[in-house]
């Protein structure tokens, strides 16, 4: 029983994160219908901000991880601005491998900046856990995931309370009428991306101090969100929430009551069996249909 | 003449070759990837091997040139570096190629080739194993480290070690470790609790760990790259795991997880196979000494130096070999290997034969040591 409170603390901490990753990829692949496969990489750049601006540079902790997730933000919208726009109209496939291509030239960047030695966050609480019976969490662990749920609270506000996110919402669902709208398309898919990316950036941010920050860390970052996504259903933003922490849940309960070799592979697994038996996710509203 | 000609350019080929050009000696080592902290220090460590060698007149009157590939942590990529440094470069001598999954994936190509390998890392009882007469290993295999553990350290632990849990990565190496460490510690009547595995790049490993704390057991045993090593640190102090943790595999760099794990790194001891907190305990401390004022000279990483001696030992006998041999030619060098004594950091480098009879591998038998981190700092336990 102990050990089954500690498996679900554990997925709770890291599903929030799982989360924030998964909706940035599905709200891009949603609105843009692009394969971002730089997720992974706005990921590590958040996490690479975060050390730069707390470590070296000596910033306040809260202060250096929201100027990371804006540093993401602008890199986001760079990318959008520089390699996307001027492929609109291009087939998918040409978008999926440039987007390839962006992948393995930042990913190839931060290593010619930083090396191959991975780099520690320094952090401000108290590295002495928190334990409630037998179960035990390290603050900065509750920190990382108050702080997702406040960004997806966040997030979830600015899409269905504000102008902005009705035109975000009516461009993702057909975006030549809301262009009639008089909807900016070309602003929206920047934005779209620049917050996309934002999210993948404030997950880097966030598990940075958790976890230490190496040139690498995208690679598996990205394969997860897209795991993410395609439980919950590509383009829907309610399933990729949802779907962060079911990976999350059977990852760590794959690991602690199967074979924890298999940890990483259990989640792919997972997603074998969704594309499988429910291809279109497993929250897809009913009433899309072509 | 049509047949003289390219006689005269062979022969002008061969004797320019021999008198001016530099002896090349191959590297591959992961320089980027999940263990690129490890194999740049060991690569820096060849690379100080190689100056220390040139300044003093080189070998057979030549220099030696240093040819590095970066293998990306990736046994493709390993197999890709070898096949570059032995049909493009022609080298005579391999070293490489940290991991035992790289270093296994380099190894049919040795047979291909001809060419002998300096072994500096791996530790898979598998390397030595399977009958490849072209690898000298001078890095304890996992069954020579447990052994030695045995012998030598298991009794510096008080209160002594009664039940063991494991940690290991999923790869050759890990698991060679778990099977290796459990049969030593169970003939010596420890209980074996829980054996937990995790792939090289997961960074959350609350799941293993979870599972860990409920086995009950008072030591449990990490054997994983100092990043993944690191981690788990950290993450054992967050979940407050009752076990001390001892690292076997001497790829730890203790300073390097003073830096990084902070005081989660505290009371966690390490096997290790060079301590430069106590030069004089080395083996050859002469030699030992060199190699750290050349290191800081060149201005790497003092936590790099754990790891950066198995370059430096490497080089040693590859150069060795080739004075030995008289020439810079593989089966000659793979000959003389077998009779150097090279006095290296670790200690004395010779060569036994271990693997199946009439294509034995070499292996050296090293020297390990144990150090504890207390309050931030590098102790003798």
């Amino acid at each position: 029983m102990d050990q089954l409170l500690q498996h679900v603390l554990n997925a709770v901490v890291l599903g929030g994160t799982y989360a924030l990753l998964g909706i940035g990829l599905t709200l891009i692949f949603g609105v843009m219908k692009v394969a971002n496969f730089t997720h992974g990489e706005l990921y590590t750049f958040g996490a690479y901000m975060a050390y730069l601006l707390i470590g070296p540079l000596g910033l306040n902790f809260f202060l250096g991880l929201l100027i990371a997730v804006l540093l993401g933000v602008l890199l986001g919208a760079v990318i959008e601005y520089v390699l996307l726009r001027p492929l609109q109209g291009a087939h998918m496939d040409t978008v999926m491998l440039v987007m390839i291509g962006a992948w393995i030239a930042l990913q190839n960047l931060e290593l010619l900046t930083w090396g191959g030695v991975a780099k520690s966050v320094p952090q401000p609480f108290p590295t002495e856990p928190l334990v409630i019976g037998s179960v035990s969490v390290a603050p900065l662990r509750i920190f990382v995931l108050l702080a997702a749920l406040v960004l997806l609270a966040v997030f979830y506000l600015i899409l269905n309370r504000t102008k902005f996110g009705i035109a975000i919402r009516a461009t993702f669902q057909d975006p030549d009428v809301s262009s009639l709208m008089g909807v900016k398309i070309n602003q929206m898919f920047t934005l779209t991306f620049a917050i996309g990316s934002g999210l993948a950036a404030a997950a880097g941010a966030l598990l940075a101090p958790v976890f230490v920050v190496i040139p690498i860390m995208g690679d598996l970052v990205t394969l997860k969100a897209f795991a993410v996504v395609i439980l919950g259903g590509l383009g829907n933003i309610v399933g990729a929430t949802i779907g962060g922490f079911i990976l999350a849940l059977a990852e760590e309960f794959g690991a602690g009551y199967i074979d924890s070799g298999y940890r990483d592979a259990i989640g792919f697994i997972l997603i074998i069996l969704v594309l499988l038996l429910k291809p279109q996710g497993l929250f897809a509203p009913r009433e899309r249909t072509g | 003449m049509r047949k003289t000609l390219p006689l005269i350019a062979a022969f002008l080929s061969i004797t320019s070759a021999s008198a001016n050009e530099p002896i090349k000696i191959g590297m591959s080592q992961p320089l980027t990837g999940d263990i690129a902290a490890s194999g740049t220090y060991v690569a820096n460590g060849a690379k100080v091997a190689v100056d220390v060698v040139n300044r003093s007149g080189g070998v057979l009157g030549r220099q030696i040139q240093l040819i590095l590939e970066d293998n990306k942590s990736n046994p493709k990529e390993a197999v890709a570096t070898a096949e570059k440094l032995l049909s493009g470069d022609k080298v005579p001598v391999l070293l490489g190629a940290w991991g035992s999954t790289l270093t296994l994936a380099i190894m049919p190509r040795l047979l291909d080739y001809k060419v002998p390998m300096i072994v500096e890392t791996a530790s898979s009882s598998k390397v030595t194993n399977s009958g490849n007469p072209w690898i000298f290993r001078i890095s304890p295999p996992s069954s020579l480290e447990a052994k030695a553990f045995g012998e030598t350290l298991l009794d510096k632990f008080n209160p002594a070690i009664k039940k063991a849990d494991m940690l290991v990565v999923n790869n050759d190496w890990g698991r060679g470790a778990a099977d290796e460490f459990t049969k030593l510690l169970r003939s010596k009547g420890i209980e074996i609790g829980a054996v937990e595995r995790m792939t090289a790049d997961a960074t959350d490993l609350s799941a293993q760990l979870a599972k860990i704390k409920q086995a009950g057991g008072d030591t449990l045993f990490v054997t994983t790259s100092i990043e993944q090593l690191t981690l788990v640190l950290k993450q054992a102090q967050e979940q407050r795991l009752p076990q001390r943790i001892v690292s076997t595999g001497g790829a730890t760099a203790p300073d390097q997880l003073i830096e990084q794990a902070g005081n989660a790194a505290n009371g966690s001891y390490h096997i290790v196979f060079f301590t430069p907190w106590f030069l004089d305990a080395a083996p050859h401390a002469e030699v030992a000494r060199t190699f750290v004022d050349e290191w800081k000279k060149k201005g790497y990483n003092a936590a790099g130096l754990t790891d950066g001696y198995r370059g430096y030992d490497g080089i040693l006998t590859a150069v060795q070999a080739i004075k030995d041999a008289g020439k810079a030619e593989p089966e000659a060098i793979r000959q003389a290997l077998w009779n150097v004594n090279v006095k290296g950091v670790n200690g004395d480098i010779k060569f036994t034969k271990v693997g199946p009879d009439g294509s034995e591998s070499g292996q050296s038998i090293p020297s390990i040591f144990i150090v504890q981190i207390k309050d931030g700092k590098v102790i003798k336990p």
